[in-house]
């Protein structure tokens, strides 16, 4: 297998710039490694073979004409399958949008293909987002290739596990309770929620529409800042887009300087409830940061306990409405229309056999929540909570520069193991759903192996609305760090997986 | 907060156009029901004087000027329809008018 | 299947009308409420559409500025309030016309709120001033058509299966909701009818709509319930739907009345329903009962971000509202010297603003409304255009009065120099020069065809001269022709009876 695979996003842009290695090379071992290995751990659910290394040729021709080149030029990419891409099937991990080839791209996609990024396909997900373990997927799980009997988080599962598989060094995945940053600390990368508002929705399947954001998935800081700056901006296409300049997350990841900030410990994420070893990493990273001249203090939120009842009501109602869309008239499949049946039992049926139970479950929790009489005990007091969330974080950004806590409360779990008791499974967003109900930016980064399985811990880091670039700047300080005491990424300690 | 009845997830499962076999009515119901015990929290904190929280971003007025834009083709509007007749988009009979 | 009716008159005599008005009106923005597809009517199906109205998987709206702007004028012609804070939401319900099933709409928070509009109606006891209190004013979006295939009558009842086209999905509708109009008695039809006309030419004059019934850019949704007396508390409702001209806005509360009455008369309840409207038999039908209400599970639309109108915007706006229409009617009576009769005329031939401006540029108010009403009324009428569309100015108008004050046209000349305009033959003086066109003036010209004239018809000098001067008639006809209609006819009358020694 080439040693191109491991290499960094960053490090792969400036060979295929400078011409010593082809984007069509870089490209074609990241087709052999998928084919080598995505038998086994399934991140794509689609692989663009062609679309992929003609995109790849573009770029080369241009280093040829010496043209000026992004970042990223020639950098592979897997695309979570919720973001609408022209002429690729787009399905969100879905049968009633199995076969569904958007005309159009989604922002996030045009900038991508503006940026020379070769995008090698669709990655697998839980159906619409909904899950933390990619076990929802109507096509089947991922698996995690630190343990393939594993979850590799969800909903994006795909996008951490291709960029953890070395089957791309960069995905974008979409977080509306924790999406991308949970896969990513099960999984033993870096991935960040921007800013909601930070990055265009415009194409993103839309699961929760106050919560859901995109964002970048690599395995560094650098890369994936690098990722970041490339996707975020502006969009007339979409209200919410802020119109103000892209925090500057690049010179923040090559920064990594710490010393005198202040960063809190948010005192109701963690403790009772977090497995052993993610407390036991996390009071290590707490440890490393003071080490490096930050003042750290406890901060409490007393809200957040309320936030997961919250979210529960807020995504399944926004939901519930952005879901009724797939019915199967204007697009994807139609079931039972057998020339007999009336339209209102054509698209019943088309539901029924289209969604899966986790998506049926939040559909109907949706609706109860939005009906008249249930509303405001419901929804209504679901949306005040959120302002007292969103009131603690200004109290704590009040007192600290960044908060931090555990990623997840545990490790990743196995296949199977929740995937029929719901509550549980929606305890994995405990820590990650409060950024989402405000709005903020959230990172995850890899701080070690949890003693007693030898799996990844995320460090979680959060920063007021716009103020992205700090994540990166505490990331790349702790990373620094951690890369050296570990002599080397720490994905180089995950096992070697077959046909490699 | 009240039990939710096989009754209730069938009225709603209608009302969100999913059809539900009777038979799994009951299943959903217990796991609905377990669900809407739990999120029964919101209602645990004081929120008399807090206003409710709809957008994350507190921007108002955000309008698009009115100048057209690209459309699509109808061959492509109609690229992704189950069924298609006379460049429209072919619909089982309606039963009841809106 | 016609439902029994009492007599209007009886009815009325038994219980009191209470009615409601709800009007959507599209608006005429060059694109649609939430996407930059064109509104433009006929155009081939499911080619004015895109990811954000067909409802694509990912696509998002993003809201049209006039679209806001015309429901801020419209709620402020309306005399409402100008909500400091408002909001979108979701209905959500499922229908194949719909592509999001869900329509993005105002719950709660309308734009515009607490206004009301003055009407006039005629009564027994002479004109008479109605209020209709209007609760308010919100922003949605139309949906797309159905058309039904199979079936005998191509309607929705009896279809085998319908075909959709999204064109007209996401064009901006503004819903105007009344509050519960009492008080008008026998009058309530009128009363309808005159709001509904009131209502669209305020919509006209602000430009925001073309408010065609027939075209369905102006609909409206007829309200009405009985109770005993004005003191008993409102009686259950019927929903009208479909109701499409100004006439069946009258007739339809007119046969409602009489329905309901039956109804009560005969001890039966009213149902809560919404009904069809019937233009050929000027009947409802019983459509969807209301008992099972949908549940629309309205919500807070989280992809359009809150309108907050800036006080200052509001006043921006308020200063492009043109004078009320009736208010302005009857300024104008006043100027003009007219009879509410003649405005009538004016107001119904679509010419008052052709005609203010023809006399904003100088033209006296008679003239301008004789040709406006008269010859130019006639020659579009012939065309089937409206009359915006000749191409006549008030300059033309006005160089055409002054050549017929000073002699040098007369009318037929002048129709002659109008037909140049309408043709494009240029301005009047040029199609005069080009056409020949002008008074014969020289006497001598005029003699010999009169000499003519009286030759052709040697019995005629006699009659005249026995005192019947009405045969001069047919002399100067006969002259008029031949000249081509260029002589001034009371010239050649003048020179005839000289000729023939009679005095007038």
């Amino acid at each position: 297998m080439s040693d191109l695979i491991r290499k960094d996003a960053s490090e792969l842009a400036g060979l295929v710039s400078s011409g010593e290695v082809s984007a069509v090379e870089v490209a074609q071992a990241h087709l052999d490694r998928i084919a080598a290995v995505d038998g086994t751990v399934h991140a794509f659910l689609h692989v663009d073979t062609k679309g992929a290394l003609a995109s790849a040729a573009a770029v080369d021709a241009k280093v040829k004409a010496g043209e000026k080149l992004s970042v990223l030029a020639g950098v592979p990419l897997g695309l979570k399958d919720i973001l609408a891409t022209n002429g690729l099937p787009t399905t969100c991990g879905s049968k009633v949008l199995a076969g569904w080839i958007p005309p159009y791209d989604a922002t996030v996609v045009t900038k991508l293909r503006e940026a020379g990024i070769v995008i090698l396909g669709k990655t697998n997900m839980d159906e619409f987002a909904m899950g933390s373990s990619t076990e929802h997927s109507a096509f089947g799980p991922t698996h995690n290739p630190w343990d393939l009997e594993r979850i590799p988080g969800g909903s994006g599962g795909g996008s951490s596990a291709c960029v953890s598989a070395f089957e791309a060094p960069l995905a974008i995945g979409t977080d509306t309770g924790g999406s991308i940053r949970q896969p990513a600390a099960v999984t033993g990368s870096v991935g960040v929620k921007p800013t909601y508002g930070g990055v265009s929705r415009y194409g993103l399947v839309a699961l929760a529409s106050s919560l859901d954001q995109a964002g970048p998935c690599a395995r560094n800081v650098l890369d994936t800042a690098l990722l970041h700056s490339l996707i975020a901006g502006y969009d007339p296409m979409d209200s919410t887009s802020i119109n103000s300049p892209v925090p500057d997350v690049i010179s923040a990841a090559k920064r990594g300087d710490i010393k005198g900030m202040k960063v809190g410990v948010v005192k109701e994420l963690g403790g009772e409830g977090y497995q052993a070893g993610v407390r036991s990493r996390f009071e290590e990273s707490v440890a490393l940061i003071e080490s490096l001249g930050a003042e750290v203090v406890e901060v409490s939120c007393p809200s957040f306990p309320a936030a997961l009842a919250a979210y529960y009501l807020i995504l399944p109602s926004e939901a519930s409405s952005n879901l009724a869309k797939f019915d199967g008239i204007r697009f994807g499949n139609r079931v039972g229309d057998d020339g007999t049946k009336s339209v209102e039992q054509v698209m019943s049926e088309t539901r029924a056999a289209g969604f899966g139970p986790e998506v049926i479950r939040r559909i109907i929790l949706g609706t109860y929540a939005l009906s008249a009489g249930y509303y405001d005990a419901y929804y209504g007091q679901a949306q005040k909570v959120r302002t007292l969330i969103k009131q603690d974080f200004d109290a704590a950004f009040a007192k600290v520069d960044v908060l931090i806590s555990p990623t997840a409360p545990t490790t990743a779990f196995k296949i199977g193991e929740k995937l029929d008791d719901p509550l549980a499974m929606y305890l994995n967003d405990v820590a990650t759903i409060p950024v989402n109900m405000a709005g903020l930016p959230g990172m995850s980064l890899p701080i070690g192996l949890a003693p007693e399985d030898n799996l990844p811990v995320g460090l979680q880091i959060i920063a007021p609305a716009m103020a992205d670039d700090r994540l990166y700047n505490v990331g790349a300080a702790i990373e620094r760090e951690l890369l050296a005491k570990w002599g080397g990424p720490i994905l180089g300690l995950a096992p070697e997986l077959a046909g490699a | 907060m009240s039990a939710i009845s096989q009754e209730d997830v069938a009225h709603l499962a209608n009302l969100a156009r999913i059809n539900i076999p009777s038979s799994e009515l009951g299943h959903y119901a217990k796991q609905l029901d377990a669900i809407l015990n739990a999120v029964a929290e919101v209602s645990s904190l004081d929120t008399s004087n807090v206003a409710a929280m709809s957008h994350p971003v507190p921007m108002t007025n955000v309008f698009r000027e009115d100048i057209p834009g690209i459309s699509l083709t109808a061959e492509q509007a109609l690229s992704g329809a189950p069924a298609v007749e006379d460049e429209r988009f072919r619909v089982p009979r309606i039963l009841d008018e809106e | 299947m016609a439902e029994a009716t009492m007599n209007y008159d009886e009815a009325i005599s038994k219980f009191d009308p209470v009615l409601g008005l709800e009007v959507h009106v599209e608006l005429g923005t060059n694109t649609k409420m939430f996407c930059g597809c064109s509104t433009v009517f006929g155009a081939a199906p499911n080619t004015h559409v895109c990811p954000v109205c067909l409802g694509l998987p990912g696509a998002l709206p993003a809201l049209n500025k006039i679209g806001v702007e015309s429901a801020i004028r419209i709620g402020l012609a309306l005399n409402c309030e100008i909500a400091q804070w408002c909001r979108f939401a979701r209905k959500n319900y499922f229908y194949p016309d719909m592509p999001k099933n869900f329509q993005t709409s105002q719950y709660d928070e309308p734009i515009a709120f607490e206004g009301y509009l003055d009407v006039d109606i005629e009564t027994d006891e002479g004109r008479k001033t109605f209020r209709v209190p209007i609760e308010r004013a919100h922003m949605e979006e139309d949906t797309g058509k159905n058309s039904h295939v199979g079936g005998a009558t191509g309607r929705i009842h009896g279809a085998d299966y319908s075909l959709v086209d999204y064109n007209r999905a996401g064009i901006p509708l503004i819903e105007i909701v009344t509050k519960p109009i009492t008080g008008t008695g026998k009058y309530a039809p009128e009363v309808a009818k005159a709001y509904v006309a009131a209502l669209r030419d305020i919509l006209r004059g602000l430009g925001v709509s073309d408010v065609k019934m027939e075209q369905g850019s102006l609909r409206c949704d007829v309200n009405l319930s009985l109770r005993d007396t004005p003191e008993s508390k409102l009686g259950t409702r019927s929903e009208t739907k479909n109701v499409n001209s100004l006439r069946s806005v009258e007739r339809a509360v007119r046969y409602e009345v009489t329905r309901h009455a039956a109804r009560l008369a005969a001890g039966d309840t009213v149902i809560q329903e919404t009904r069809h409207w019937h233009e050929d038999t000027g009947i409802s039908t019983s459509g969807r009962t209301k008992s099972d209400a949908e549940d629309y599970r309205y919500f807070p639309e989280p992809d359009l971000l809150p309108i907050a109108p800036s006080r200052e915007w509001v006043e921006e706006l308020r200063a492009t509202i043109p004078e009320n229409p009736a208010v302005r009617r009857a300024r104008l009576v006043a100027d003009w010297g007219l009879s509410q009769i003649d405005m009538n005329t004016v107001v119904n031939s679509g010419a008052l603003d052709l005609i203010v401006d023809a006399v904003d540029a100088g033209v006296d108010p008679a003239a301008a409304r004789k040709w406006w009403t008269g010859e130019l009324s006639r020659i579009a009428n012939d065309r089937g255009i409206e009359l915006e569309e000749l191409p006549v100015t008030p300059t033309d108008l006005k160089r055409l009065e002054e050549l017929i004050s000073t002699g040098a046209l007369n009318d037929k000349l002048a129709r002659q120099a109008l037909d140049g305009v309408i043709a494009g033959e240029g301005d009047i003086d040029e199609i005069i020069k080009a056409r020949g066109l002008a008074v014969v003036s020289d006497d001598g010209p005029l003699l010999a065809a009169i000499d003519e004239a009286l030759a052709a018809d040697p019995a005629v000098a006699e009659t005249i001269k026995s005192g019947k001067l009405a045969a001069a008639g047919s002399v100067v006809g006969a002259v008029m022709k031949a000249t081509r209609g260029q002589a001034d006819a009371a010239r050649v009358r003048k020179l005839l009876f000289e000729k023939l020694g009679v005095s007038e």
